[in-house]
């Protein structure tokens, strides 16, 4: 190894930090100061932050998935289009189906839309699976197809016309003011988040003491653990200081009974469910290609698919649950996406399989297979939604705006490429 | 014929093509436990493809496997490696973007009482296993893209011996290997065949052949040339059964010997 190395570098080097992540977090931060600084200080409010959030969570969740899939060397072009067909079907449940059944406005009527909405994703994104492990076909063919054909399906459903308004619990799962929990649930969820962070990074430092491997530097690891507590309470601070609408703020009164003192009533929205619901996948599927034996074999087919057989893995049956999971996924996106709008349209999801496989490479998942991570891909979601709304505020035009992402996405995946030959 | 063989592993006219070329055309072999067999014979010769099948690595192939005297169906690697078969692929066959515990383990991996990979323990367990062949090594936390190409052999002999093998199959495996580490898999395979286990040993070099093998196969373009003692013949001779096909009156002749022609004879002369 490198004898000469600078400061940093040994510093990362003992913190074992990823120097791609955080490059990632460095480009996020100029991207938000900077607009920040063009918009007369706009885009760093709890307001512009809160709705970043929510706009990036539907892309972060797909955008999980897509990892998995490049890194087996696949693709999945057909995400979008389920979205839209599975999020009509979802719409049709809700609003036709279970109120024949159960009667309108039910308890459970969420859930069962929901559920079904899941499932089908399974099968779906399942079925392409087989096409692709089993009968050879190549995944960008099948999926291609699959664009086509359920983007078909979709406007089937109700000859085109849109489904709205949707089940009124079915709605928080889009967010807005009742879709958050609150200031206190907020802080209880931060409150675990830092617990685990701490525990999990004391629990790591146990073993490996245990089998007296090296450890990090104490203070490396007191100082990744302060950094990741600070971050997640800020980000909690933030999400509760946008308060609700004053609108909302007057039905809730009206509806509770309460008479509103003539400053006004500040409701914090905290977290949206939407978000809550994208760091939970988040956290999950980082687990799933981590911790698991099922992740530890989609990489090992995504770095040599002929050793990985030869390894005993089943690795046909292992692509088809990659597109199971990522058809799971897109049905979830699904659900926020109509929730959020409050209504089902045909056209709903469309190009989103474009904006997340850029979300995917832009956080660093290669194209040629074997190499990618979770949280790459989340950030780089985020990353795109920023651009996206910061150019937004500017009033840049939607064109420009196009052209800027696409400029974005040839350059980044040319840092990478450069990045990987370098290391 | 149909007599069940006594060895530990046998293959009877095992046979598979490629588009009309016959890689392994009609091979029998015996092969015994606590015994080092060579398989030897030119580029091409067939050699790995015997050696795939046996590993489950090919689905159509013709003939039969015995294992233990028993007739057994190995259709896929996991087959193989139930009936204790282990294999060091020529390809070496890693995961290139693993690290060396990753590859070791893969498909059999070490887990907590949770289900989770314990790659702490893959790691200790990598670190012993990998002392015994590589002294020097300590690129654990590395993808094994970044080892050098012995350190990478050595990772797929050490995967090969990790897990308790009744019968092993090295294709080649010290063509990367400095003189310290061929020695040490010299000394690997000694101890695993006084433990008792079988040995099929692909290569090149015949002085290694010589050195550590028990008895010698031949093939020529995909059949068995013969069978032979090392203590029964010379290089020379071994050499000519691998260049010309023929076979030594000491050797066992296989369907692939040359029936030598007098204008052969004519040209040895
Ligand atoms: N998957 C395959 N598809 C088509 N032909 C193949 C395949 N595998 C092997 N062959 C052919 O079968 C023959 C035997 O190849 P094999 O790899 O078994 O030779 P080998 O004896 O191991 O040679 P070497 O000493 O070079 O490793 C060759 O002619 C090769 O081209
Ligand atoms: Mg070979």
């Amino acid at each position: 190894m490198v004898q000469s190395a600078s400061p940093t570098v040994r510093f990362l080097k003992a913190a074992e930090l990823d120097s791609r992540m955080l490059g990632m977090i460095g480009a996020l931060a100029m991207i938000w100061v900077g607009f920040h600084l063009l918009s007369g200080g706009l885009f760093l409010t709890p307001r512009n932050l809160w709705n970043l959030s929510v706009q990036s969570a539907s892309v972060a969740i797909m955008a999980t998935g897509m990892v998995l899939v490049i890194v087996t060397r696949n693709i999945d072009l057909s995400i979008g289009s389920m979205l839209g067909f599975i999020g009509m079907v979802m719409g049709a449940v809700q609003t036709d189906l279970v109120p024949k059944l159960l009667g309108f406005e039910h308890s459970a009527t969420w859930a069962v839309a929901l559920a079904i909405g899941l499932g089908l994703g399974i099968v779906l994104g399942g079925f392409q699976g087989l096409v692709v492990a089993y009968l050879g076909v190549p995944s960008f063919i099948v999926t291609l197809g699959g664009l086509l054909v359920w983007r078909g399906a979709a406007w089937w459903i109700t000859s085109g016309q849109t489904i709205a308004p949707l089940d009124a619990r079915f709605r928080l799962m889009g967010g807005g003011p009742e879709g958050s929990i609150g200031a206190g649930w907020s802080w209880a969820v931060g409150a675990l988040a830092c617990f685990a962070v701490i525990l999990l990074m004391a629990g790591g430092r146990v073993r490996r003491r245990k089998f007296r491997f090296p450890l990090r530097p104490l203070a490396a690891e007191i100082f990744l653990g302060a950094a990741a507590c600070t971050f997640i309470v800020a980000a909690i601070a933030v999400a509760n200081a946008y308060p609700w609408p004053i609108g909302s703020v007057r039905r809730f009164a009206e509806a509770n009974g309460i008479s509103l003192p003539p400053g006004g009533l500040f409701i914090a929205h905290g977290i949206a469910i939407p978000v809550l619901i994208a760091i939970g996948v988040g956290v999950v599927m980082t687990f799933v290609a981590t911790r698991n034996r099922f992740g530890r074999y989609v990489y090992a087919i995504g770095g040599n698919p002929e050793a990985a057989a030869l390894a005993g893995i089943n690795t046909r049956w292992v692509i088809v649950k990659v597109f199971m999971l990522m058809g799971f996924l897109a049905a979830l996106s699904g659900a926020i996406s109509i929730a959020r709008l409050n209504a089902a349209t045909n056209s709903e999801g469309t190009l989103a399989e474009l904006l997340v496989i850029a979300a995917a490479v832009i956080g660093g998942t290669s194209l040629a297979g074997g190499a990618g991570t979770i949280a790459g891909a989340m950030l780089g979601a985020v990353l795109m939604q920023s651009l996206q709304s910061g150019m937004v505020l500017l009033g840049v035009d939607t064109p420009l705006q196009s052209i800027v992402v696409g400029a974005v996405l040839v350059a980044a995946a040319w840092l990478d490429g450069t990045y990987r030959r370098r290391v | 014929m149909d007599q069940m063989p006594d060895a530990l592993v046998a293959m009877r006219d095992v046979a598979i093509s490629f588009g009309g070329i016959h890689a392994v055309d009609r091979v029998s072999i015996e092969l015994n436990g606590g015994e080092v067999t060579a398989l030897v014979g030119h580029n091409g010769a067939g050699k790995s493809t015997l050696v795939k099948i046996l590993s489950g690595a090919y689905q159509h192939y013709a003939g039969t496997i015995f294992v233990g005297g028993k007739e057994v169906a190995i259709g896929n690697p996991r087959d193989a490696k139930a009936y204790g078969i282990e294999t060091i692929h020529q390809s070496l066959a890693l995961a290139d973007n693993l690290d060396a515990a990753a590859n070791l383990f893969l498909g059999r991996e070490l887990r907590t009482r949770w289900g989770t990979l314990d790659d702490i323990a893959m790691e200790a367990e990598a670190r012993k296993v990998m002392r015994r062949l590589s002294p020097h090594f300590e690129r654990f936390k590395e993808p094994v893209k970044a080892l050098s190409g012995g350190q990478r052999q050595s990772v797929a002999i050490a995967r090969a011996i990790l897990f308790d093998a009744r019968f092993l199959i090295m294709d080649e495996p010290t063509a990367a290997l400095g003189p310290q580490e061929t020695a040490q898999v010299g000394e690997i395979i000694r101890q695993l065949k006084a433990d008792g286990i079988g040995i099929l040993l692909v290569s090149h070099d015949i002085h290694d052949v010589f050195d550590l093998a028990d008895r010698i196969c031949v093939m020529k373009n995909g059949r068995i040339v013969g069978t032979v003692r090392v203590a029964d013949v010379t290089k020379d001779e071994v050499l000519g059964m691998i260049i010309l096909g023929n076979c030594p009156p000491s050797a066992i002749p296989g369907p692939g010997a040359s029936v030598a022609t007098n204008e052969e004879r004519g040209r040895q002369r």
